[in-house]
């Protein structure tokens, strides 16, 4: 940022940006946790105070104590340590599978709306035809299908939100075809790819992520979900979907803390992404504020 | 009207073939040889053969889709490995189960989030907006099966208020004369109060666990068409020329914030029936969710994917009536059609 017009332009944005942030805390809020959360993913092996995968059998199911802060479960393995450990997979499964629907979900669109004619109706119909299906049916379908790795559970979370990405990207790409700029670069001799590249894709980049971050916490839904069922990953490995399907054996016998906390901790990721979401859709585009 | 109705039917033509492509795709991903998946782990290397050519595998991939269609237009969606069965039978005894507890559900959500959203958008910035905001983000980041297990701990296990979660109904009844296949409206058919209450009773909390679930759009839905009706001309017309808040507000806004509602349903739909799955599981309900759940720990692929195929049906009618009845509610999509 060396031009005077460029700094006033930051500045102006660290202002809204700022204005934004103070009148809604909530924001700033989720932001931390997510700070937070993304920590836990990065260091939480570090962190967690035992081994999540030690079985104790002489301490299994012991309530929440001072020496096992969130309990143990039927193993006798220490329930924080899991959910600790679990960040690093369930965020991983949720961050590939939102990147991969983005990468695809923004070429097919971006062509959709430049192209326009059959490109548009092929993928128009693509994007029809995944959502003619209930979503987390789909995704069931899909991994029961292609087998049950947690590769295919990211893949088929991506696959059953391809068709957001797709319309977000289509719509915002075919406003801007023919505008000045496009005109422009296309009479300056650049091609149809480098225009769609480096002219169009910053321009769809704001909306698209918005649509990331309302997207993340759906798609760490659909994963524990899967999960839950019994599709992707496996035990032992520690997931907060399994860990609440394996606490729900005990929840009604009374062993609350099982299903409890890594439900919790599962709710408070999602509804920190919702939160975020609903932010940064505020912050780019005051208009959709509902 | 009969050309609406004719034209959004077309519509959904597609639609559906789309849905039987992708589900015929579905079965030639099966990982490794999808005779010997479907023969199961005991099968011969005869009876592998065997299946083979009676799946007509060893044909063209086209060929195959032909084989499929057919089967599907004689309602054969193959047989269950686990109980012989054959899938469809399977699934048209559970479908009652499973579409009791989507619209109890869906009710349970429409009774709560359409005042909801109504009185936060005659009242922004109170107390009861406040509340419609939490319940939205809330809401939607709840996960079924969690909300679930927590209500079936607090209200079975702590309060003792609710019957245990094992299914429809309490073993102690035997389930009433099909009619219907919805125990609530078969009950009273039978005239038998007490069962009428058992199985309102098992209903409850997974409706509730449901409901809580897609309340979250609808409300959020409800609460912005609202406010963009309150603040336009007619609205304020109708305010000047004195009528009733009342009438204003049921009589005219509200028939005309309820269209973008109706919109959303298919969305509602979509969730309403995934979580519909998870929601089965936790409360051991007899539906074709946990009869899919059942087949997928057992490898059983048949009746997996004869249950995506019959959601699928399911939502892309459910769209389709949804389509017709907006195009019942307001006249000017019949003008444009």
């Amino acid at each position: 940022m060396t031009t005077a017009a460029a700094a006033t332009g930051t500045s102006a944005t660290l202002r809204h940006v700022r204005y934004v942030v103070a009148e809604n805390p909530v924001t700033f809020f989720a932001f931390g946790l997510f700070t937070a959360f993304v920590l836990l993913a990065v260091f939480g092996p570090l962190i967690a105070p035992y081994d999540p995968l030690a079985s104790n059998t002489d301490r299994a199911l012991q309530p929440p104590s001072a020496d096992h802060w969130f309990g143990t479960d039927q193993l006798g393995r220490d329930i924080l340590s899991r959910i600790v450990v679990a960040t690093r997979l369930d965020f991983g499964i949720a961050i590939s599978a939102v990147a991969l629907s983005f990468a695809i979900g923004a070429a097919l669109g971006s062509a959709a709306g430049y192209y326009g004619g059959w490109t548009d109706r092929i993928v128009g119909r693509i994007a029809d035809t995944i959502m003619a299906f209930p979503l987390f049916v789909l995704a069931m379908g899909i991994v029961a299908a292609m087998g049950n790795t947690v590769f295919n559970i990211v893949l088929a979370t991506a696959i059953i939100n391809l068709p957001f990405y797709i319309r977000v990207a289509r719509a915002e790409v075919n406003v801007r075809r023919n505008a000045g700029f496009v005109e422009a670069a296309r009479l300056s001799g650049n091609s149809d790819l480098r225009i769609l590249a480096v002219h169009l894709f910053p321009n769809i980049l704001p909306p698209m992520m918005v649509q990331i971050s309302l997207n993340m916490g759906w798609a760490i839904l659909n994963a524990a979900g899967l999960s839950f069922i019994g599709l992707g990953v496996r035990p032992p490995t520690p997931e907060w979907g399994i860990m609440v399907a394996e606490g729900a054996t005990y929840i009604i016998s009374g062993e609350w803390w099982v299903a409890l906390f890594p439900g919790a901790v599962l709710m408070l990721a999602v509804f920190c992404f919702n939160l975020l979401g609903d932010g940064l859709r505020d912050m780019i585009d005051p208009r959709r504020r509902t | 009207m009969l050309k609406l109705i004719l034209k959004r039917l077309a519509g959904a033509v597609p639609n559906l073939i789309g849905v039987v492509i992708v589900t015929f795709l579905l079965t030639r991903a099966l990982p490794g040889d999808p005779a010997a998946f479907f023969a199961g782990p005991a099968a011969t290397e005869e009876a592998i053969a065997e299946i083979r050519t009676s799946l007509g595998l060893d044909q063209p991939l086209l060929v195959q889709f032909g084989y499929y269609v057919r089967d599907l237009f004689r309602g054969d969606l193959g047989n269950s490995l686990s109980t012989g069965q054959p899938v469809i039978t399977e699934l048209v005894t559970r479908l009652p189960a499973s579409l009791e507890l989507t619209l109890a559900g869906l009710l349970f959500a429409a009774a709560v989030a359409i005042p909801l959203g109504i009185m936060a958008a005659t009242r922004p910035g109170s107390w009861i907006d406040h509340l419609c905001r939490i319940v939205t983000t809330a809401g939607v980041s709840l996960p079924t099966f969690f909300t679930g297990l927590l209500l079936a701990y607090v209200f079975y296990y702590l309060l003792g208020w609710s019957p245990a979660p094992i299914g429809r109904l309490d073993p102690l009844f035997s389930s009433p004369e099909n009619v219907t296949g919805f125990y609530l409206v078969d009950s009273l058919i039978a005239r038998d109060l007490e069962l009428f209450r058992a199985a309102l009773g098992q209903l409850l909390l997974p409706a509730v666990t449901l409901g809580l679930f897609v309340m979250a759009p609808l409300a959020r839905m409800t609460r912005a068409s609202m406010l963009g009706v309150l603040s336009s001309d007619f609205i304020r017309t109708a305010r000047a020329s004195g009528l009733a808040p009342g009438k204003v507000l049921y009589g005219y806004a509200f028939r005309n914030a309820l269209l973008p509602v109706v919109t959303t349903l298919g969305m509602v739909f979509s969730f309403l029936l995934g979580s519909n799955v998870l929601v089965e599981k936790v409360f051991a309900w007899p539906g074709i969710g946990s009869y899919a759940i059942e087949a997928l720990v057992s490898s059983d692929y048949a009746p997996v994917q004869g249950f995506v195929l019959a959601m699928a049906t399911l939502y892309v009618l459910l769209n389709l009536a949804i389509d017709i009845a907006y195009g019942l509610i307001d006249p000017r999509v019949q003008l444009e059609a």
